[in-house]
């Protein structure tokens, strides 16, 4: 981001940088920057909170009246306390002769749905599958889990490029993370979604056990390190790929 | 995992440091056009989505609310996003300000890059100057810039 501003500004435009990550945003040092100590994904803060919205904007927009490059910090912290998880119950069993996260995965449809209708799909499915397959990749996800290897488990898009069951598997939470919006039905806290998906749900359960499969299986790290978010244990392979991306 | 792990990941991570900076000195605002270029790596829903790690930008029309994400990094939450598009693309917000007089107008049209870049230079050398004479184009005098 702050790169973009420099390239802005010596284009003639005048810009004005919200940062999120400290070190960046000081490091990269844009013309007009603003940190805000808020979650990443959450630029202006609160979701569902024009008043705070506009304390942000209006910090942002008053760096325009500096005559020289400016870095100052929004006061209003807004952070992620790494515990917080969405309520949201889950439906009870419906088909006792299928996998529980295949079971879930159908049951939460109308509540995908509902939150379709009030939100529009801003964050999937869409990558690499659509809300109608979700079911097909928890089924083939499942299978997974229970041993057979990722190839032959019938991952939409598999065989495909690399990161393929990466996207997939985002595609899913991003059908869990809408439907839980329906069920509780208030602006979500950083994360809490993200924590339910994973720890809460029989489909978040079976997509650990994929990651872990697939890494134990020896697949490329592509195919699996970003089935689910990394954690500690996974430095050491982090620090072997480097290509690590950067901040635009 | 949360986000303070996540951001620990983001910071470690070289970040680009400019010898000069450019500086551009803005109309005042309220007699300013005003556009939004994010790194959300939003499209349209009719759009093909940013490639990953693409250096490339998409159009966001203005008039419309089906902005998608396309991001594909695990360790970004967008509930916040699917839930009040506002928390990223703050269209509705500068919609306000305007109406109110703070800026002078909403550009028509925005921009979204992937924030998540192997390689830098494409954005400092091609894409980034293009979108910078496009939207010098469109009559845009401030851009506020939002990471994802």
């Amino acid at each position: 981001m702050s790169t973009l501003a420099h390239v802005f500004e010596a284009g003639g435009i005048a810009t004005v940088t919200i940062g999120l990550v400290r070190e960046q945003i000081v490091s990269t040092a844009p013309p007009r920057g603003l940190w805000c100590d808020f979650p990443l994904g959450q630029s202006l803060g609160r979701p569902g909170d024009a008043a705070f919205q506009h304390r942000v904007l209006e910090h942002a927009f008053s760096l325009l009246k500096a005559e020289a490059p400016v870095f100052e910090e929004f006061a209003e912290p807004v952070r992620d306390d790494g515990t917080t998880v969405m309520s949201c119950t889950l439906p009870p069993r419906y088909d006792p002769d299928v996998h529980p996260a295949v079971d879930e995965a159908r049951g939460l449809r109308p509540a995908y749905d509902r939150a379709l209708e009030r939100f529009g799909n801003r964050i999937g499915p869409g990558r690499a599958i659509d809300a109608d397959t979700v079911v097909t990749a928890v089924e083939a996800f499942a299978r997974v889990a229970e041993g057979t290897p990722w190839e032959e488990a019938g991952i939409p898009g598999v065989p495909g490029e690399p990161g393929i069951v990466s996207r997939v598997s985002l595609d899913v939470r991003g059908y869990y993370e809408m439907a839980a919006l329906a069920l509780s039905d208030h602006a979500p806290e950083s994360w809490a979604g993200v924590r339910w998906f994973l720890n809460e749900t029989e489909t978040g359960k079976v997509l650990r056990e994929v990651r872990a499969k697939m890494r134990d299986s020896g697949a490329e790290w592509i195919d699996w390190f970003f089935v689910t978010p990394a954690d500690a244990s996974d430095d050491e392979v982090a620090d072997e790929h480097p290509r690590g991306p950067t901040e635009a | 995992m949360g986000d303070k792990e996540a951001k620990e990941k983001w910071a470690g991570i070289e970040a680009p440091v400019f010898d000069e900076t450019a500086f551009t000195k803005p109309p005042p605002l309220d007699q300013a056009t005003v556009a939004v270029v994010t790194t959300a790596s939003l499209h349209h829903g009719d759009q093909d989505g940013l490639d990953a790690y693409g250096a490339g930008y998409s159009v966001l029309d203005g008039s419309r609310r089906d902005y998608v994400s396309g991001h594909y990094s695990p360790l970004l939450d967008l509930t916040g996003f699917a839930y009040d598009m506002n928390v990223v693309f703050p269209l509705d917000r500068l919609d306000e300000l305007a109406a109110d007089g703070v800026i002078g107008a909403v550009a028509d049209r925005h921009l979204s890059y992937n924030g998540i870049q192997l390689d830098l230079s494409s954005i400092r050398l091609d894409s980034g100057p293009a979108g910078a004479k496009w939207l010098k184009e469109q009559g845009v005098d401030v851009v506020l810039l939002t990471p994802i």
